[in-house]
């Protein structure tokens, strides 16, 4: 079973176009006759517009009024509520908190997803059962994963036996409870639920590789690492792109593993832009301010990922 | 890729099992603290004897976790059978019109990638409260489907893009409509981006927390994850019945996992080929 690096590619057509309509060049001829009916998108663009773009626009457009969700009165204050936003402790920290997990769980996920393909890329005998193992935590629900992972990091729980057993109980921990460490501690539960969604495009890219590329290589005296370094990275170029992409974006939503494991406290340790939204809508009712933070996070989400456009695709140029 | 088995194989492969075990860490201890008394106080991955059941008979009624993974499956159904409808609709002339409108429509589409459902959430949820939708399970499918169709619409219209048109011109000399050709003859070919389609919807949406969360949150009608959200809450650090609940919450996307791993890596894998 091996994986298949273009598993949307579509069927080959077996016989040539004996019976297709004359026309004199290929480009008249694609499309001739065969019509596609515009109104197939109605559905699609009218479930579109009233779930994503009117409500979102909406929003955008709120964030500069007092509007409280409940009255339909309402009159624009300018950039109060943003002013409200960043002079708020817990939206700051939120943000800085946001930003430092999703960078430091994209590091550390794409490491290990790397670490991983490559493991199981190689002749090892248990390489299917091995793929099998690793992937299986991406399908477990997250607020689940996050539950088993505040057991296994209580003080009392399987990582601190863990370290008390090899002789390391002084670093033994309430990982969760305290504040310099219960950020990065969801971030370990992050990389272990993750990395084997970023392994499998990982191995995707690898498969992807010409076996004869590598044995050029080889033949030119290259060892592992500057054949790696050389010549399988930068094929794999693609795979960074869509992973480092899918692990920021996926860290600057994150919402459920904190509900799971901290609630986002200790204090504001571990408050994330999203916990922080839905916590001043729902539990606080300020409707402003949790619109204003939805705006920026999304104009945070659209920075990063056009500075990470920027930098791939000076890359790839 | 045809290099012999080597020691160096060997010790790559025992770290690479020893690294699965720690993996499966979490899984295991879940499964394990499950099946204890209580009142256990015995380490996470500790045996004990006898593993008793009654944490699982207790949880499912407390949780009332029946209902809520029926909620849930409804909702996954649902959802995947219409973004599939939907969304293969769309990509059809999308990918085959080439005239400027079809290009532009495309991109207001895939524009959506870029936009968090954090900014839509407070005046979506107004809509819905007005429309009397809170507690129904329609609000989230709603939901689900309108935030699908980006990324689902890109990945049916790059693979029509590539798709020959031979078929369709056979099926049009056959005298076929386009609505019959659609789904006769283009929808059945559009099957191995079905398949990524469903996966990845299929999982995200049982998985899924914040939406219902909001939506169908202290209603009777809650879906599994937002169940054991409330059931955790009442029953604080009473792990073994806590963890009865969690594992009977992952059972079905744990089964369908393991019975189709092939498929469902597969479709991760290939969702992302763009």
């Amino acid at each position: 079973m091996a994986l298949p690096h273009a598993t949307t590619t579509p069927p080959a057509v077996r016989e040539p176009t004996a019976q297709a309509p004359p026309g004199p060049t290929g480009k008249t001829r694609r499309g001739a006759g065969v019509r596609a009916p515009w109104w197939f998108v109605i559905p699609a663009l009218a479930v579109y517009l009233f779930i994503v773009v009117v409500p979102s626009a909406n929003g955008a457009l709120s964030s500069f009024t007092d509007w409280n969700g409940l009255r339909p009165v309402w009159s624009f204050v300018g950039l109060d509520n943003y002013a409200a936003v960043f002079s708020d402790r817990t939206a700051r920290d939120a943000l800085v908190n946001t930003l430092l997990l999703a960078a430091a769980a994209t590091v550390a996920q794409n490491l290990v997803g790397l670490l991983l393909a490559l493991g199981v890329n190689s002749v090892v005998r248990s390489r299917y059962v091995l793929r099998v193992i690793f992937f299986a935590p991406v399908v477990l629900t997250p607020l689940v994963a996050g539950y088993v992972w505040s057991f296994l990091l209580s003080p009392s729980g399987a990582v601190n036996d863990a370290l008390r057993t090899v002789g390391l109980g002084a670093l033994a921990h309430d990982w969760l409870g305290d504040p310099d460490t219960a950020l990065y501690a969801i971030v370990a539960e992050i990389v272990w639920q993750f990395s084997g969604y970023s392994m499998v495009i990982y191995l995707a890219g690898l498969q992807a590789i010409p076996a004869e590329v590598l044995e050029a290589a080889t033949i030119d005296g290259a060892g592992a690492w500057s054949k790696f370094r050389r010549v399988v990275l930068p094929l794999l170029n693609g795979a960074v792109v869509i992973n480092v992409m899918l692990c920021l974006i996926g860290g600057l939503k994150q919402f459920d593993q904190v509900m799971a494991m901290t609630g986002g406290g200790p204090g504001t340790a571990t408050e994330t832009i999203s916990t922080a939204i839905y916590k001043s809508a729902f539990l606080l009712g300020d409707f402003p301010f949790s619109i204003a933070l939805a705006v920026v996070m999304t104009v945070v989400i659209a920075v990063l990922a056009a500075v990470q456009f920027r930098l791939t695709q000076r890359k790839t140029s | 890729m045809h290099a012999r088995y080597t020691w160096r194989t060997l010790s790559r492969e025992t770290m690479l099992i020893l690294l699965a075990l720690l993996f499966l860490v979490p899984l295991v201890g879940l499964l394990n603290v499950s099946l204890k008394p209580q009142d256990s106080q015995t380490s996470a991955l500790a045996l004990e004897f006898p593993p008793t059941l009654d944490n699982y008979a207790q949880a499912w009624t407390q949780a009332d976790l029946g209902a809520a993974l029926v909620n849930s499956f409804a909702i996954t159904a649902v959802s995947v059978v219409l973004i599939i409808a939907f969304s293969a609709l769309a990509a059809y002339p999308l990918a085959r019109v080439t005239r400027g409108w079809s290009r532009y429509a495309f991109y207001f589409v895939i524009g959506g990638l870029l936009i968090p459902g954090q900014l839509a959430l407070l005046p979506l949820y107004a809509t819905m409260r007005d429309l009397g939708l809170l507690g129904s399970l329609w609000s989230v499918i709603l939901i689900n489907v309108g935030q699908q169709m980006p990324f689902s619409v890109f990945l049916y219209t790059m693979f029509l893009r590539e798709l020959p048109l031979d078929y369709e011109e056979a099926a049009l000399l056959d005298g076929c409509g386009p609505v019959r050709s659609f789904v006769t003859v283009v929808f059945p070919l559009l099957r191995p981006v079905t398949g990524t389609v469903v996966i990845l919807n299929a999982v995200g949406i049982w998985n899924e927390f914040f939406t219902p969360l909001l939506y169908l949150g202290g209603s009777d009608n809650t879906t599994s994850p937002v169940a054991i959200y409330g059931f955790v809450s009442q029953y604080v650090s009473q792990w073994p019945l806590i963890f009865a609940g969690l594992v009977i919450s992952v059972i079905p996307i744990l089964v369908v996992y393991f019975a189709l791993q092939k498929h469902i890596i597969k479709g991760f894998a290939g969702g992302l080929k763009g």
